[in-house]
């Protein structure tokens, strides 16, 4: 079982970016850089000693990646939007070409970066079944013996000699994934397909591929940026950042490194960070601040009074009555924990331009924190900023640490008794 | 278990066939796909196939039979139009449709992989349905104006081979090409009209200027048109039409299957 099946060595993926280089996209775009050309050699050959022109026009998505992966294996690939983790999956799926470096699979690969390729919206869901199914690599004949299976795990019997545009979304889903769900690789790789469907069918998706890697003995690579999706699924896990390596552990131990790259603050002011949020700024957020005092930063402190202020401007004067500012207090794993809305305790006055989510007892416990924040001006989304900040409780209290609650068990203290 | 290397790949490479023919089943569904997208929700279907060249053939008799009296070499007009029209426009709908077809399904190529000449292939596979609805009215023209074909549609197979190994080579640069450079589908449209006046589609090769016949005869599609012509109407080969159009066909194939090939690797990058 300790067989290696995949083996990825010094693997680089360069794209170019913008207009620099001097591929064209149109024929008489072509036209005139070729005409062009001798003076671009020119000067090209001029500044060859220089080395900042060549290097702006060229983005490596992956630098040197090395590791690899043991049949059975199931392995997180977990890292930040632009880490590099699509190149990757793109490269071991053969989607594109590395630019240089080698990987050595043994075994059948379906790769699942999206469900229901080659769906056509003509064709009925069974012929979809066919056509999906032999763009993953599956023949005819495979899809015959397991055609009723299919049509039975996604659950639309009914509707299967359908034509496809009349779908909802979610069963077009659910087909896709069945057929998915039935392909026999060796390896399998899967981007955030999951984060699609309804949850009761994510669930059954999930439990599909556990079954696929413990009791099948598949290689699975699962990207995916549902935490805890990667924590139940994957033993072992890489963390990418800026195209290279920077973890390859125990899925807890790359979990970490994952967050502890993430920078903590309490305080937070929007036009200094150069951050835009979603909206139409009719509301627009200025500044947040997290601390256990009302007025200034101070310490976050388990058991102690917690304040998260807002300060925001008004930019249209408009009728503010049915406004309202919510925020939303996640665990580093992505888990929501809490939530507060300006809705829902009446006769909060929006023309004071800040707001104080006030809570006597903070039940955080030690830890960071990722803060959302919505602003909605009534009609329309005026200012949203999703996972704005990760904030950190530093300290249990007097009364608390002497509680001792494990941080991995549990994000929040409950006030309980025991008889 | 197979074993199989992922590394870049360098310079000129031959197709490999043998993952080609792993995919054939796909190849099957996408052609099937392309012929009943093609007549979904319409009324006449696949009536279409015989409308489309039935009704230039008519236009063309009257516009250059009837009015501008072209020379048809002694056959009635419409039957000379249309035993060109036949392979014409099987030629022309595959370019489109092969030069499209990886553009239009980039969400496929970015999204999994396989072998990317599935794609024009289906789409010239698919027209070939059209073709062959297209022939009953060729026989029906034959049956209407008593024409009993010749031993020289023996020939016949290798006009179409050499039809398809055209439309195939063309398909398979065209659409490589289009990938990168959207031009191709504009400039596509009004290249194939102008080509029909670069074959022997509305007038005969006699009408060529005999300095201009050999650089004509370089055109893959007027050997076919001439010598499907002479089968159908049981006149003598035109032997000298057809054999410098299917080397230029051969050549187009083997090079569209070359540079197909190397366009290949930068299609996910690009598309």
């Amino acid at each position: 079982m300790s067989d290696t099946i995949i083996k990825v060595e010094n693997l680089s993926k360069r794209y170019r970016i913008g207009l620099q280089e001097k591929k064209a996209d149109t024929f008489t775009q072509q036209l005139i850089n070729n005409l062009k050309a001798p003076i671009e050699n020119f000067r090209r050959i001029q500044s060859l000693g220089k080395f900042e022109a060549e290097s702006d026009s060229v983005h490596w998505a992956l630098k040197d990646v090395n590791f690899e992966v043991k049949q059975g294996e199931v392995l997180g690939i977990i890292g930040k939007n632009g880490a590099g983790k699509s190149t990757l999956l793109k490269i071991l799926s053969k989607i594109t070409e590395p630019t240089s470096g080698r990987i050595e699979l043994i075994g059948r690969v379906a790769a699942l970066l999206e469900v229901g390729t080659g769906f056509h919206p003509e064709l009925s869901g069974r012929e979809n079944i066919y056509m999906n199914g032999t763009i993953l690599g599956m023949t005819k004949k495979e899809i015959d013996s397991k055609l009723d299976e299919i049509i039975d795990f996604s659950g639309i019997e009914k509707y299967v000699d359908t034509p496809v545009k009349f779908y909802s979304s979610g069963m077009r889903v659910r087909l896709g994934f069945s057929v998915a769900a039935h392909l026999e690789p060796e390896i399998l790789i899967i981007d955030e397909v999951l984060a699609v469907g309804d949850y009761e069918f994510q669930k059954k998706c999930l439990g599909k591929m556990e079954d696929v890697s413990q009791k099948e003995g598949r290689t699975v690579l699962f990207v995916s940026h549902n935490m805890d999706a990667v924590r139940n699924l994957c033993s072992h896990s890489i963390l990418l950042r800026n195209g290279t390596i920077e973890a390859n552990d125990y899925t807890d131990i790359a979990l970490k490194y994952y967050l502890k790259g993430e920078k903590t603050n309490n305080l937070l002011n929007i036009k200094e960070a150069e951050i835009v949020g979603a909206g139409n700024k009719n509301i627009q957020l200025e500044e947040i601040m997290v601390s256990s005092n009302k007025d200034h930063l101070a310490e976050l402190v388990t058991g102690e009074p917690l304040h998260i202020k807002l300060t925001y401007k008004i930019n249209i004067p408009i009728d503010l009555s049915k406004s309202r500012i919510d925020i939303r207090i996640d665990n580093q794993y992505g888990q929501r924990l809490v939530w507060m809305s300006s809705e829902i305790k009446k006769g909060f006055d929006f023309y004071k331009k800040e707001i104080v989510f006030k809570v006597n007892e903070n039940l955080l416990l030690p830890g960071d924190y990722i803060l959302t924040v919505f602003i909605h001006d009534g009609i329309d989304v005026s200012d949203w900023f999703p996972s704005v900040l990760t904030f950190s409780v530093s300290n249990s209290g007097e009364l608390f640490s002497k509680l001792k609650v494990p941080n991995s068990q549990s994000s929040i203290f409950y006030p309980f008794e025991v008889l | 278990m197979k074993k199989s290397v992922i590394q870049p790949t360098k310079g000129w490479q031959f197709i490999d066939f043998e993952e080609l023919w792993r995919y054939k089943d796909l190849l099957y569904f996408l052609t099937v796909r392309g012929i009943k997208a093609r007549y979904a929700q319409s009324i006449l279907g696949i009536g279409w196939a015989i409308i489309q060249p039935l009704f230039t053939t008519l236009i063309f008799t009257l516009v250059f039979g009837g009015l501008a009296k072209v020379d048809s070499d002694g056959m009635p007009y419409i039957l000379f139009s249309y035993l060109a029209l036949w392979p014409w426009s099987y030629f022309s709908g595959t370019l489109s449709e092969s030069a499209n077809s990886l553009v239009a399904n980039a969400g496929m190529i970015t999204k999994v992989y396989f072998p990317r000449l599935i794609l024009p292939l289906a789409a010239i596979f698919s027209k070939l349905l059209d073709f062959g609805i297209s022939f009953i009215v060729l026989l029906v023209l034959l049956i209407y104006f008593q024409i009993m074909p010749g031993w020289g549609l023996l020939v016949l197979p290798l006009l179409l081979l050499q039809l398809l190994m055209c439309s195939l080579g063309i398909g398979m640069i065209l659409s490589a090409m289009a990938v990168q450079y959207r031009d191709v589908k504009y400039a596509l449209g009004f290249i194939i009209q102008l080509l029909l006046y670069g074959a022997p589609v509305v007038y005969s090769t006699t009408a060529v200027p005999e300095v201009w016949q050999f650089a004509y005869s370089l055109n893959p599609m007027a050997g076919v048109i001439e010598g499907i012509r002479a089968g159908f109407l049981d006149r003598p080969m035109p032997w000298e039409w057809i054999w410098p159009g299917s080397i230029v066909a051969t050549v187009l194939f083997v090079f569209g299957l070359f540079y197909f090939r190397r366009m290949e690797k930068v299609f996910a990058d690009v598309a």
